[in-house]
């Protein structure tokens, strides 16, 4: 059985390795200080649809993110480890998107490319907001089943799904019936790598918002692979590409309103300063046996 | 995230050098593949581009996966289980890495799905997984003998077996019995045609056989009943599907214990011959050699970046009398000295994967059509630049490998001789280096005659038309000092006319070429790339400056009525 995926993939700023200047004295994410990397849930969700690919001969594995124009960036990860395609959705008026808006443009992409989709498969939670909402808000707006926490699926055939879910202390294996949307736990298998021959294939892939403003693809070096080879053009889709309601993306959309950014930093609460000598070691060692934390 | 090869930018200086157009062209026969398959490459900057997106996927999969497998595969390693080998846990996770990367057949045609890379590539990715884990190295890198196959079997087998290694099959190369390891003539295991079956039968047993349980074995047999010599034996394909060969036996090693090392028992396993009888020794294996030493010089450089980076790790962390220790010159001349090595190393490494490649390219062009004279011209010129190249590439990278993970483990002090740091398994891994695929010794051997019909001291003279940078003259004017020394030695040792005085100055003579030879390599690299290079060419010239002089030293001091006191 040939199955239509969608993988929802979300470019963010690297918040595992954070330095000092992570943030900006504006309390907002310096992105400049920070690499946009591929949220690291979403490869697990990628894999997962690789898999199924792999299972299901014919079947077809298509990207859809939103973001500005470098997020384009991970459609193309997503392609160099097996995807066939993708969509960058962009558009001003979806800047500033909280996740009930974010899964309005989603849902209504999702719609607009794959209408008759039979799975859509995300992270769990992006690592700069760890929501964990995208996920199952756009199974509410497309009407869908979900299954949250997925770690594997066991099997996917005859129109069932049947999945192991992570969840506290345990895990739990469901049943139910596609078209379905997942999100995949951190726990899931990793994704595979990079693959030689598809990032020589699609290394020069680029989304129309890519280019540098007032140029085209004609004026890029190998400007003939574009018209030859179509693939290299990445899908991009705008508000009205969509038909997407302007009052309900980016901003205007979002009921969530920041009233302020903390910067906290975490202080421990009691310290202690014990130099090499014997004495401050022995005591040290006497207070962790007591404590239970060696022993 | 780490990555071993973009964290390592003197790899990729090497891809840059001028020789890699002409490797290029000669591999893309002009881009012909461009408009055929979605992969190749449409110029010479877009093939530049595709090798290091290539390279940097192994050097990701190395620092991320292989590299922290290392210590759980070293100490597990593979097992033997009623007759096949069950490799540690964790090498499983390495290939499958590996095989979803598309990294196996790297060097083979597109046409049977390979990368078609050049061997100068690939070897460049043998190094980087070998600084990761030289024992899973040992068992990926095993995929080069698929080149063998591909230069002397036929078309049936080409596509036969090519595809195959391509998609992630693993190979071996059966040569070692127990008589027969250096002195490969000796070979018995008995090759005999089956009329009833039209096949070839093998007969017999192997032993040393690294990672023995492939799916395709390259077997090195005697076809030619009663003969004793290399002239009896051919080469043969066993294909694991058929049957026929067990494992008897694991060998218990002192290092690379992720590579199983296989005694092998043959019952009547079916095989095929590759290419034509008689000729498995003397033409054939030498070729598989050849690639295979090459691809121990490019492992013993993978150990020696790994045993400098252990040492700089440690050396930064480590604290006493109140400073890193680091900032103390006995400390740091250590560091440096592996740093020099490992420079002058590489340099020779890629320099012969270069030789190799402009040959191996006209042989293969040679087979779809005949070569013009420049070509055939070309061909035999860097045919033999690559057979002088290989064993001192083999030769100096492997002692130096050695010699790094004993530095490595002195920089550690007490710390590294106990089992939790790295630098232990690379010491123990980079042991064998030295051995296996012909000892130092016999590179020795292989590289003499072209010490003694000059040909090394004719590609010195004509690196010292190199134009050095200017304040760089003073190198190139101790490094012509020692050419001359190497020549005057050269010429006192054949003047004694006495084939074991030769034998005994052979390795002092060898040491003398190669030292000289990778100070040009490092002067060249250094005027192209001084902040790269420029420390390591100082280093390096003192060192083979003072090894040049011992050995010089040795040679004058040397002759026939000493000879006695060195008989055992």
């Amino acid at each position: 059985m040939s199955l239509k995926i969608v993988v929802l993939a979300k470019q963010v700023p690297d918040t595992r390795n954070v330095g000092p200047d992570a943030m900006t004295p504006e309390g907002t994410v310096n992105r400049a200080a920070l690499p946009a990397i591929f949220n690291p849930e979403d490869l697990n969700a990628l894999e997962q649809a690789l898999r199924l690919k792999d299972e299901n001969p014919g079947s077809t594995v298509t990207i859809v993110t939103m973001g500005p124009g470098r997020a384009a960036e991970v459609i193309r990860e997503a392609m160099f480890r097996g995807a066939d395609g993708g969509y960058l959705l962009t558009d001003r008026a979806f800047a500033g998107a909280d996740t009930l808006a974010t899964s309005y443009a989603l849902s209504t992409a999702i719609k607009h490319v794959c209408p008759d989709v039979d799975l859509i498969i995300g992270g769990r939670q992006a690592i700069d907001g760890d929501t964990a909402q995208v996920g199952p808000q756009v199974a509410e707006k497309l009407g869908l089943n979900q299954i949250t926490y997925t770690e594997e699926i066991l099997s996917c055939k005859d129109g069932k799904i049947t999945v192991k879910r992570h969840i506290d202390g345990g895990v739990e294996t469901v049943e139910t019936a596609l078209p379905v949307v997942l999100t995949v736990n951190g726990s899931a298998a990793p994704c595979r790598p990079r693959n030689a021959k598809l990032v020589m294939k699609y290394k020069r892939a680029l989304a129309p918002m890519e280019l540098v403003p007032g140029t085209t693809f004609a004026e890029l070096p190998y400007a003939d692979q574009y018209e030859k080879k179509p693939y290299l053009v990445l899908g991009q889709l705008t508000c009205a590409d969509v038909n997407a309601d302007l009052n309900q993306c980016g901003l205007a959309g979002s009921p969530t309103k920041v009233k302020n950014v903390e910067n906290i930093v975490f202080k421990a609460k009691e310290s202690k300063v014990l130099t090499g000598s014997d004495e401050d070691i022995n005591g040290l060692i006497q207070e962790l046996l007591a404590n239970h934390t060696i022993g | 995230m780490a990555n071993f090869y973009s964290d390592v930018p003197e790899i990729k200086f090497e891809l840059e050098n001028p020789l890699m157009e002409r490797i290029v062209e000669l591999k893309e026969r002009n881009y012909r593949d461009k408009d055929e398959y979605a992969e190749a490459p449409q110029d010479f900057a877009d093939a530049q581009e595709n090798y290091k997106q290539v390279l940097d996927i192994v050097g990701d999969i190395t620092a991320n996966v292989i590299a922290p497998n290392a210590e759980a595969v070293d100490a597990e390693g593979p097992h033997c289980e009623n007759g096949r080998v069950r490799y540690a846990s964790k090498t499983y996770e390495n290939m499958e890495a590996m095989v979803k990367a598309g990294m196996n057949g790297m060097t083979m045609p597109r046409k049977y799905n390979g990368l078609n890379l050049p061997i100068t590539v690939y070897t460049a990715a043998n190094e980087i997984v070998s600084t990761g884990d030289a024992g899973f190295e040992n068992i990926w890198s095993l995929q080069d003998c698929i080149e063998t196959l591909y230069e002397f079997g036929n078309e049936d087998q080409h596509a036969r077996f090519i595809p195959r290694i391509c998609a992630g099959e693993t190979m071996s190369m059966d040569l070692t019995e127990p008589d027969a390891g250096s002195d490969l003539q000796s070979v018995m295991l008995k090759a005999t045609f089956d009329e009833e079956n039209n096949c070839w039968r093998l007969n017999g047993s192997k032993r040393f056989i690294t990672n023995g349980d492939s799916d395709v074995h390259l077997v090195l047999a005697r076809s030619e009943a009663g003969t004793r010599d290399g002239r009896g034996l051919s080469m043969f394909i066993y294909d694991k599907r058929d049957g026929g060969v067990d494992v008897r036996r694991i060998e218990n090693k002192l290092g690379i214990h992720g590579s199983p090392t296989c005694e092998l028992v043959y019952k009547n396993a079916k095989a095929e011959l590759c290419g034509s009888t008689k000729l498995g020794l003397i033409k054939y294996v030498m070729a598989l050699m050849n690639g295979a030493r090459l691809g121990i010089a490019a492992q013993s450089v993978g150990l020696s970046q790994a045993a400098y980076n252990e040492a700089v790790a440690y050396a930064n962390d480590r604290k006493q009398f109140g400073k890193a220790i680091v900032t103390f010159p006995a400390v740091f001349e250590m560091i440096s000295n592996i740093k020099a090595k490992l420079d002058a190393g590489r340099a020779l490494l890629y320099q012969t994967a270069r030789y190799v490649d402009v040959y191996k390219a006209l042989d293969d062009i040679a087979r779809e059509r005949k070569l013009t004279p420049e070509e055939r011209a070309e061909q035999k010129k860097y045919a033999k630049l690559a057979d002088a190249f290989t064993p001192l590439a083999k030769g100096m990278n492997s002692e130096y490998a050695n010699q790094n993970g004993y530095d490595c483990i002195q920089v550690h002090g007490g710390s590294g001789f106990m089992l939790e740091y790295a630098c232990q398994r690379i010491y123990r891994d980079a042991r064998i280096t030295s051995i296996y695929e012909g000892t130092t010794q016999l590179q020795v051997v292989a590289a003499i005659r072209y010490v003694t019909t000059g040909l090394y001291s004719q590609v010195i003279s004509e690196f010292e038309q190199f134009e050095a940078a200017p304040e760089y003259q003073g190198y190139m004017d101790r490094i012509k000092a020692m050419a001359a020394k190497l020549n005057a030695d050269i010429e006192l040792v054949k003047a004694a006319e006495n084939q074991e005085l030769l034998d005994i100055c052979a390795r002092h003579l060898y040491e003398e070429a190669a030292n000289t030879i990778m100070c040009h390599l490092l002067l060249q690299n250094a005027t192209k790339a001084p902040e790269l290079f420029g420390k390591s060419l100082n280093v390096y010239v003192n060192l083979a400056e003072s090894e040049v002089e011992k050995h010089h030293n040795f040679i004058a001091r040397m002759d026939v009525a000493q000879i006695e006191s060195y008989r055992k």
